[in-house]
């Protein structure tokens, strides 16, 4: 689908550019993407507030892109929440049902139960705005619940919590996701968040999606240098491919250095292409005899890990992560020369 | 050095208490005195003898006084339910659209009784209703005055709602309510401090309107300022005082219950 902001007018913004998705059911899927990508358009048009230029939203089969946001069995967990300032707690969370006119005992029960889900059924008669941030987000939750739908949307609903409460609210929206079978879509900046929680995710930039995949193969086999560089960190360099010797194919960095990485298409040898190149993939060698001959030109203490910036002998400089495992700081401060190994395969040819 | 923003201590400034006592003093001391010899026991508003609420008790009981006060609070309710209806619609009309060209423009049409002179107005809707050949009496009042009090009423329910996230109505749309739905259960509540704020201003202005009045309304169709500035006209005694003082007090409750209300609602 195709969404144009202020269409024909000198004004007119693409915000989404032939988005095509299909997302299972089940799933917790997550569009990620820096602010502006089109990520939160896209999640207005699947809520019913925007409405597609061109296209189509199939829900379960059905077309839903012309029906209005109260007709679509879509719930959506907005990001500031969104409660209703005049209600108690139990009024926001029936306020869906009482809509659909349920029965008030099975609004009642339904709840009930929803509190007791998200962990504060004692707060029912509170006001909405005598509640924090967390407890906020939790109505939010149970509210969107209540109804049962068939999709929930979540606009980046942890990036107003603090980072301990956000940590935990991962794993709780994870565990809700799995128990109620409800296919959840997640919008989010945060690449972290997405890495743990998503079953799959779909990152976007500039209105196009630029690659779908399940975590793991988003973050070890990024399909372009902007996937690469936005899920974490990387080292983005030039290379100019060799000769494909068994399963791996030579890849000749700037300075020389040799580095062997899996075809990922069939590149003529010759050809220039860019190496996505993780910092915790690489090896630093205190002595400067093993790998590729390198110095290291900056280090920085981080607690879990150590980072250190090395110039490799006429290359470029890489980022590189050593695990704080063992005591193994002698020999590895700035101005030491050390061994750069790399294994096979750790670097990836990214296609553009 | 300066740190940051620095309060001063207002008794600081030279002369600020001399003009905050001399504002003060024109604005409460007429009303004072006002209020004061309408106790009179005596026909005078100027010599003093003792306290008395024989005035009271005498406008109370004349009947041109009480034909006006009813023709005031009928014209005033019916005024300020009307004025409100139209302004809470404007209000929609202006803040929960796309923007449209000529929304500027329509803020100033809507808001143009504050603008144009009150004495043009009212010679304006004199000379067109008796083009068009209305004669309800009261009923012009009415009109008339709804006409003026949409602009009061409009300010303050425009400004809640322009203060108001539109993301609640759609979290309210997200749960399955319908637009009528979701104004009845989330805006119209949501908007009740500015819609009491605009009718309670409404309903103390029209209370008090007088030259519209006294140009629209016919025989019969007398208000309590237009009965006042007539009683003014043959020397003012303690009773047109009286009358005057209950005015007075009709509006101060009104706008304080109005003030209440909206605290409550915010608490």
């Amino acid at each position: 689908m195709t969404k144009v902001f202020q269409a024909g007018s000198a004004e007119s913004v693409t915000a989404l550019d032939e988005v095509s998705l299909a997302i299972r059911d089940n799933e917790f899927f997550t569009l990620l993407g820096p602010s502006g990508c089109g990520k939160t358009t896209l999640l207005r048009l699947i809520a019913g507030f925007e409405q597609v230029t061109q296209g189509n939203i199939l829900l379960f089969g059905d077309d839903v892109a012309g029906l209005p946001p109260h007709k679509r069995p879509i719930n959506t967990v907005f990001q500031h929440y969104a409660l209703f300032p005049h209600m108690t707690v139990a009024e926001n969370v029936a306020f869906g049902l009482r809509m659909l006119r349920r029965d008030k005992a099975e609004i009642r029960r339904t709840v009930e139960t929803m509190l007791t889900l998200v962990k504060m059924p004692e707060l029912a008669d509170r006001k909405s705005s005598q509640l924090s941030g967390g407890q906020q987000q939790r109505v939010a939750l149970a509210r969107a619940l209540a109804n049962h739908p068939r999709v929930l949307l979540l606009d980046e609903p942890l990036s107003a919590l603090d980072l301990k409460l956000r940590q935990e609210m991962r794993l709780e929206l994870k565990t809700l996701q799995r128990e109620t079978g409800i296919t959840f879509i997640f919008v989010t900046h945060d690449q972290e968040e997405a890495l743990t929680m998503s079953d799959r995710i779909a990152v976007l930039q500039a209105g196009r999606i630029q690659q779908v995949g399940t975590p793991d193969t988003i973050y070890e086999q990024p399909a372009n240098s902007f996937v690469a560089n936005f899920m974490g960190e990387t080292n983005l360099l030039p290379a100019v491919l060799g000769t494909a010797e068994r399963d791996m194919i030579s890849c000749l960095l700037e300075g020389g250095a040799e580095v062997l990485a899996q075809p990922v298409g069939n590149e003529a040898a010759g050809s220039r292409v860019t190496l996505s190149l993780r910092p915790e993939r690489i090896v630093l060698s205190a002595d400067p005899g093993t790998g590729l001959a390198g110095r290291i030109t900056d280090r920085l203490y981080r607690g879990t890990d150590t980072s250190y910036r090395v110039k490799l002998e006429d290359g470029p400089e890489l980022l590189v992560y050593e695990q704080n495992v063992a005591d193994r700081s002698s020999g590895m401060s700035a101005g030491n020369s050390v061994g750069v190994l790399i294994a096979p395969g750790a670097a990836r040819i990214l296609v553009s | 050095m300066r740190t940051g923003p620095r309060t001063f201590d207002l008794r600081r400034y030279p002369g600020f208490g001399f003009m905050a006592a001399v504002c003060l003093g024109l604005l409460y001391l007429p009303l004072f005195v006002l209020v004061f010899f309408s106790f009179n026991e005596r026909r005078s508003v100027s010599n003093w003898s003792e306290f008395s609420l024989d005035w009271y008790a005498k406008a109370l009981a004349n009947d041109a006084i009480r034909q006006a006060a009813t023709n005031s609070f009928l014209v005033a309710t019916v005024a300020t339910v009307a004025a409100t209806i139209l302004a809470t619609a404007a209000a929609l009309a202006t803040t929960r659209v796309q923007r449209f060209r000529g929304l500027t423009a329509s803020y100033a049409v809507i808001n143009s009784p504050l603008m144009v002179p009150e004495i043009v107005t009212a010679v304006a809707l004199l000379s067109f209703l008796s083009l068009i050949g209305l004669k309800l009496g009261v009923g012009n009042v009415m009109i008339a005055h709804t006409v003026f009090c949409v602009p009061f009423a409009y300010l303050p329910i425009r400004a809640r709602l322009h203060g108001m996230d539109t993301t609640l109505e759609q979290a309210a749309a997200d749960l399955y309510a319908d637009p009528v739905q979701t104004f009845r259960h989330v805006t119209l509540p949501m908007l009740m401090p500015g819609i009491v704020a605009g009718a309670a201003l409404a309903f103390v202005i029209s209370l008090d309107d007088f030259i519209i009045t006294q140009m629209v309304a016919s025989a019969g169709a007398t208000t309590l300022p237009v009965y006042i500035y007539s009683q003014v006209r043959m020397g003012v005694t303690p009773e047109v005082n009286a009358v005057s003082s209950m005015l007075l007090g009709v509006s101060i409750i009104i706008v304080s219950m109005a003030v209440l209300l909206r605290r409550k609602e915010t608490a």
